[in-house]
């Protein structure tokens, strides 16, 4: 609290905000100190993004004030609904999804809107020396010159941060910022972090994931359910406890639980998958798949992930190489019969891939088994049958939905999963391909998906478990194996890897990658 | 001002959105009218009398509603598997063309043998005509809204020349019209001494059995599902192409099976003006219906009535029969909104 005590350079006073009937923030009260990372804590729907979205002036809260500190330090009420207040008074925001364009360079990126109209351009050797000062301050090293698109992700987001700072932000709002970076550059934006704060910056760190904000903040305050359920110091809280309060209830997340493997399901030998604009996603891929086991795909996001699940999954046909499944040398690349053959899919976006969000639940549940006898004769539904079906896959999943014949876009995401999985495990299939199962759920629901895959496994199923999360891979897989632009290493036993070592390969250094 | 998603409509709102859309086209259309000098309740009441106020105005109404439930279900079909088919129009006169030839004198037999034939054949060259725009789209990924649209103006010229060429009547005294179809091939009257036909049965049983395939059976939950996310329709195994094509035959068939019916029901034979935009005013109807196939009944019917009635109410009152064109166009506009605010509730801020 000390920070706080000595100089708050944000409060807010009982923020309260209502969507219909739902409460999205109740009576929030938060306050920020001068160099203080306060990481804000909670589930999908706690009512963070609402909470940054209300101090960024995006929505009006119902009730309660939002006060800035302005350059001499006294706190000055915000005016309400105004970005552009919001930005004036010194506040800025690093979003999730960037919001960079990609065909303009770095510098014009981050000048943009900064100059008038009728000015543009002028001030562009002023701006490229600030910009360069900036990046000395700070750490941050961007190529000003490149093209956004042509960036990685990691400097994509130091862009968005230079652009906060060049707005001169005293305080800024992170959303889930390490979704889509390596392990190395989480600890590089962590490093950078400190450097800011040490400067005077004010950080708040929206996450959902517990070791991240215990290694990077000063204070935790935790939301659930749209209310501010517990503020602690970081150093003086364990991850059970902060865990406990975000979810409500004590959360056991399980491990690997390793089994005697049974017999090889799939294999492929140098397989490689054409990618959708020439050139190859998947490079001459080896992997064997067997009963009984997990093997873990670590990778940052677009480096053949989605070939390798494409392929397992009846989507893809590879160019060349051999591809057996369940003994068979595969020839019929086509999903409903990889479906019928034993193979469960859960797809990396369950909105796109994995349901038609305007249907109803029941027809979502049925969607990869509508063509069974069970579920049509003669080409017309048994909508009872498949109805009661779906009745029986939403208690044995606890899907939480108004019932069967709500459309499927009204449940939540973890809701959704919870369907697909069930989807997918009801068919007792003996190889699972789950990408990205756990992606965006909360504490909960992850523990959920991965107890329900760990089962699969006990009961005999190979699992293929595609991950960016290196904490999930290290917690339930048996063997490891690492994807780098289409390269796929030699999968190795879990215990035998470390997490740097992993980190490394997914950043296409170490042993284990191929040269590209 | 910001708008957020009810949960599910009521059903109260359900019905009283479409109903107080049209209310509002047509006060919205009583500005011009009144600009034109008419009276407003004498100008309504005689539209109203015109296509409601006697049997004989009912038949013309729904002889006129006959094609229009056709080519409404032909776009409902495509449209409910994103399959964007604007050309009904053509598809219509390729299934009109298909029943001359078959009905022509060359040969005839029963009624229950001609009218069946002339079905399947009308239904079949619509089918054609749009499986062609589809299987480029899906082989080569051609845009079939510019293809659908496009082939209704191949289609015209074709007809054009059968009907001064190879199909003209030699009785008509040099008219490009056809030669007639048989007496065989008729559609019988359904009230006596008035146009209304057959076709409307036909029409009646396609929009259930439509219905019936869309929301009931394991192709319209593909049709469905292909409409609303190919995506998720491809991983879960289903064959976007051959949905596409299946689809591509019910809804050429329906427009084709528009063209059998003016031409049996109505016309006799076919001519360059066999229909007034009945394929483009298709589209209308499956919007305004927001693409059930029930719906298209009422829809059809609707938009025939405001046809019909402002025909009649130009004649007695003086004012353009273009104002039925204007309220259909409002109706659409009216009824796009009443579908917002039916999904959902709006929130001054």
């Amino acid at each position: 609290m000390s920070k706080v005590a000595a100089a708050p350079v944000l409060r807010l006073t009982g923020i309260t905000k209502r969507f219909g009937p739902l409460v999205a923030n109740d009576r929030v009260d938060l306050s920020l100190g001068r160099g203080e990372v306060l990481a804000l804590l909670g589930e999908n729907g706690a009512g963070k993004s609402t909470l940054m979205s209300i101090l960024f002036g995006h929505y009006t809260a119902d009730e309660g004030t939002v006060e800035v500190a302005d350059g001499a330090g006294s706190l000055k009420e915000l005016r309400h609904g105004s970005p552009a207040a919001a930005l004036e008074a010194g506040v800025g925001m690093v979003h999730q999804h960037f919001t960079l364009a990609d065909n303009l360079s770095v510098l014009d990126n981050i000048t943009l809107g900064t100059e008038g109209l009728w000015r543009a351009f002028q001030g562009r050797a002023a701006a490229r020396r600030r910009l360069k000062t900036l990046m000395d301050d700070s750490g941050l090293a961007v190529p000003l010159e490149r093209p956004v698109g042509t960036l990685s992700v990691g400097e994509q987001q130091r862009t968005e941060i230079l652009k906060a700072l060049y707005r001169g932000v005293r305080i800024l709002v992170l959303d889930e910022p390490t979704a889509v970076l390596t392990p190395q550059e989480v600890n590089q934006l962590f490093d950078t972090l400190r450097r800011l704060t040490q400067q005077g910056l004010s950080i708040i760190f929206i996450s959902h994931k517990l070791d991240e904000v215990t290694a990077i903040s000063d204070r935790v305050a935790i939301l659930r359910a749209g209310k501010l359920v517990g503020e602690r110091e970081t150093k003086a809280v364990d991850r059970g406890e902060l865990a406990e309060l975000m979810v409500g209830r004590p959360v056991e997340l399980h491990g690997r639980d390793p089994q005697p493997r049974g017999v090889e399901v799939a294999r492929l030998a140098k397989v490689s998958v054409p990618g959708p604009r020439g050139g190859m996603d998947l490079k001459s891929a080896d992997l064997a798949l067997f009963e009984r086991e997990i093997v873990g795909i670590a990778g940052v996001s677009g480096n053949g992930q989605g070939a390798l699940a494409a392929l397992l999954s009846g989507l893809a046909q590879p160019s060349g190489g051999s591809f057996s499944l369940f003994g068979n040398t595969v020839t019929r690349f086509d999903a409903g019969a990889f479906v019928a053959g034993g193979v469960g899919r859960i797809p990396e976006d369950r909105h796109r891939d994995g349901t038609v969000g305007d249907m109803t639940v029941w027809e979502n549940a049925i969607l990869e088994t509508y063509r069974d006898g069970a579920n049509q004769r003669a080409g017309w539904m048994r909508i009872g049958a498949a109805r009661d079906h779906a009745k029986g896959l939403i208690d044995a999943f606890d899907v939480r939905c108004p019932g069967p014949d709500a459309p499927i876009r009204l449940l939540s995401g973890g809701n959704m999963q919870k369907l697909i999985i069930g989807r997918v495990l009801e068919n007792r299939p003996r190889l699972i391909v789950a990408n990205q199962p756990t992606r965006g759920l909360d504490i909960g629901a992850v523990a959920f998906v991965q107890d329900r895959l760990l089962e699969a496994k006990r009961a005999g199923a190979a699992i293929l478990l595609i991950s960016e999360d290196l904490d999930e891979l290290f917690q339930i897989a048996d063997r490891l194996a690492v994807i780098h632009s289409g390269h796929l290493s030699e999968a190795r036993p879990a215990e035998d890897l470390t997490k740097r070592q992993v980190g490394l390969m997914m950043a296409g250094e170490g042993q284990g990658a191929h040269a590209a | 001002m910001r708008l957020e998603p009810r949960e599910s409509p009521g059903l109260g709102l359900r019905f009283a959105a479409p109903a107080s859309a049209i209310v509002v086209a047509l006060l919205l259309a009583a500005i011009p009218l009144a600009f034109a000098g008419a009276p407003l309740a004498t100008a309504y009441a005689a539209m109203f009398d015109g296509a409601l106020g006697s049997v004989f105005a009912l038949t013309e109404t729904l002889t006129r509603a006959t094609p229009l439930i056709l080519t409404g279900l032909a776009v409902t079909a495509a449209f409910r598997a994103k399959l964007w088919n604007i050309g009904a129009e053509g598809q219509l006169y390729a299934g009109a063309l298909a029943a001359v030839v078959i009905a022509s004198h060359a040969w005839s037999s029963s009624p229950f043998v001609m009218i069946p034939s002339m079905m399947v054949a009308g239904a079949a060259a619509g089918a054609v005509l749009l499986l062609i725009p589809t299987l480029l789209k899906t082989r080569l990924g051609v845009d079939e809204v510019v293809t659908t649209l496009l082939l209704n103006f191949v289609m015209l010229l074709f007809v054009s020349m059968m009907v001064e060429g190879p199909l003209q009547d030699p009785m008509s005294m040099g008219w490009p019209q056809s030669e007639p179809i048989v007496d065989e091939a008729v559609l019988p009257e359904l009230v006596p001494r008035t146009r209304l036909h057959a076709g409307l049965i036909i029409a009646l049983v396609a929009a259930v059995l439509l219905s019936l395939l869309i929301n009931r059976t394991r192709w319209g939950l593909e049709m469905r599902a292909v409409g609303a996310n190919a995506d998720a329709a491809r991983f879960a195994g289903m064959k976007i192409g051959r949905v596409m094509v299946f689809t591509a035959i019910i809804s050429g068939g329906l427009a084709g099976l528009a063209g059998v019916s003016e031409v049996a029901g109505v016309r006799g034979y076919v001519t360059l003006d066999l229909s007034p935009g009945y394929g483009y005013a298709g589209i209308v109807v499956a919007m305004l219906a927001q693409l059930s196939a029930l719906g298209v009944v009422v829809s059809a019917i609707f938009i025939a009535a405001v046809f019909v009635g402002a025909d009649s109410m130009g004649r007695a009152m003086g004012v353009s029969s273009y104002l039925a064109d204007l309220i259909v166009a409002l109706s659409l506009l009216t009824m796009l909104v009443a579908g917002l605010v039916a999904r959902y509730r709006i929130r001054w801020a």
